[in-house]
């Protein structure tokens, strides 16, 4: 019996994201067209697809940045659409990266990834610069603890952005076009942090044009159009035989 | 040269005069600095009510609330609003002239505050705040660790203007019998029936004040540039 009950955990622990007919409408018709899926822990899922798409609102709803329209989005076994169910707490595991950054200008580097584990995880002060220190290393930055967001490179904003949120040791990262507002040479050294990330076995959404990256890292890409997943498999399955036609002419157009 | 001493000495030391001018101060001082507190928490309040209107459409009451009070008392002028507050509201009740002034010209700075603080709180990018919420923060403490530290820099300028601009309007205390400077000073004119030295001298304290206040911000907005290097 006791097998049994683990079996039924592990089953139950490995769907990270429920998502059951998602809708968002702005008011002009629905950005969200009855989107359901299913993300499991460990997955890289990159999102493709044109602009307003949805890509971008699909993946803010998961955190509730948007608010859905309809549908539930079960985040490890909670509904947090349910209205009283309380955000923040679950929004402690789910960390995401801006296109813009999001740095807080008034705080220095190591006050950026501290502040949330120290106010939010009550971490203590030396512990939490400890850990941010420990990522900092990793991503190559340790020089610059004591520096302010305006004196970085937006390749070192954006890497800054991933280890912040990383130090609220989330269950899942969001990503939402973390390299389309950086100069073409920084966007290497991003993408470089995504994949050691990715290779550590963290569950990941990337919204990306990068397709490269995609190709090279998702374990999955899903294509989404009009509000809708259009397609949704392996990488090879997507990249090297697109089943409809509009991502066809979509690949053909990007590649 | 004799007759300027002559009038100095006439003006403030014959009688202890120059106490008009110290007590003045104190007062003026005291009216001003609980005024900016009192302003500077209502001034928030009414802001921060404001803003989380029109952020998320909650406290629509309050908001209600916020915009009567910002229109009666941007619409009227302070020294009316004195007046009302000393010879209408505590008519009949026992309070001290300098509360009824700090009273009335904190109620009236809270508006003023609020609209500035409000102006600043808008100007910080949305990013911030979804960057706050994205990291499991609530609402309020993204307002508190997050906006209002740059909201408060943003319009440090504004505010610090809006201040010594309370600084010169408690000049019209004298209005309701309380001894500020401009009216300690204006005492002492009308027992030596000699104009220039007690107004100049009321001018020149002013100004002073203004001075160092404005020297006071710049020196706090440049601790606050340090994030800008």
């Amino acid at each position: 019996m006791s097998d049994k009950t683990t079996a039924n955990a592990k089953t139950q622990s490995d769907v990270l994201f429920e998502i059951k007919d998602l809708c968002k409408d702005f008011g002009k018709g629905l950005v969200l067209d009855h989107i359901s899926t299913t993300i499991k822990q460990g997955e890289v899922v990159v999102i493709i697809g044109p602009s307003g798409s949805g890509k971008s609102t699909f993946l803010r709803s998961l955190n509730l940045l948007e608010v859905p329209t309809s549908g539930h989005i079960l985040f490890e076994g909670a509904d947090i659409t349910d209205k009283k169910l309380d955000i923040d707490a679950y929004r402690q595991k789910i960390g995401m990266v801006f296109q813009h950054f999001n740095l807080f200008p008034h705080m220095t580097i190591l006050r950026n990834m501290t502040l949330a584990p120290v106010k939010l995880l009550h971490m203590d002060e030396k512990e939490a610069e400890a850990l941010a220190m420990g990522y900092l290393e990793r991503v190559g930055l340790a020089d610059k603890a004591q520096a302010y967001p305006s004196q970085l490179s937006g390749g070192q904003k954006q890497r800054i952005a991933i280890v912040r949120a990383l130090c609220m040791n989330p269950d899942v990262m969001l990503f939402d076009e973390p390299t389309s507002a950086l100069d073409p040479e920084m966007v290497g050294e991003v993408l470089e942090v995504m994949r050691d990330l990715a290779a550590g076995g963290m569950t990941m959404l990337i919204v990306t044009h990068e397709m490269g990256f995609a190709k090279e890292v998702a374990s999955r890409v899903m294509f989404l159009d009009e509000g809708k997943i259009v397609e949704d498999g392996t990488p090879e399955k997507l990249f090297e035989h697109p089943e409809s036609d509009r991502l066809q002419s979509f690949l053909a157009k990007i590649l | 040269m004799d007759g300027f001493l002559a009038s100095f000495k006439n003006n403030f030391i014959d009688d202890n005069r120059y106490m008009y001018l110290v007590e003045g101060l104190g007062t003026t001082l005291l009216v001003t600095a609980f005024a900016a507190i009192l302003g500077i928490l209502l001034g928030f309040l009414v802001a921060i009510i404001r803003s989380t209107y029109d952020k998320t459409g909650k406290m629509k009451i309050p908001n209600f609330i916020c915009v009567i009070y910002l229109t009666v008392i941007r619409g009227t002028p302070s020294m009316v609003q004195l007046l009302i507050m000393y010879y209408v509201i505590f008519a009949s009740a026992a309070v001290g002239k300098p509360l009824v002034a700090i009273l009335s010209f904190g109620i009236n700075s809270g508006a003023y505050v609020a609209e500035i603080v409000r102006s600043g709180i808008m100007s910080v990018d949305g990013g911030q705040f979804e960057a706050g919420r994205s990291l499991g923060f609530s609402y309020a403490q993204t307002m508190l660790y997050i906006i209002m530290p740059q909201a408060f820099k943003n319009v440090l300028p504004a505010l610090a203007n809006e201040f010594i601009v309370l600084l010169k309007e408690t000049s019209i205390c004298g209005y309701i019998g309380l001894m500020d400077l401009t009216r300690g000073g204006d005492i002492i004119r009308s027992r030596t029936y000699e104009a220039f030295m007690p107004l100049i001298a009321v001018a020149l304290i002013y100004l002073a004040l203004v001075m160092f206040l404005s020297a006071m911000v710049r020196k706090l907005e440049g601790r606050l540039r340090e994030s800008e290097r």
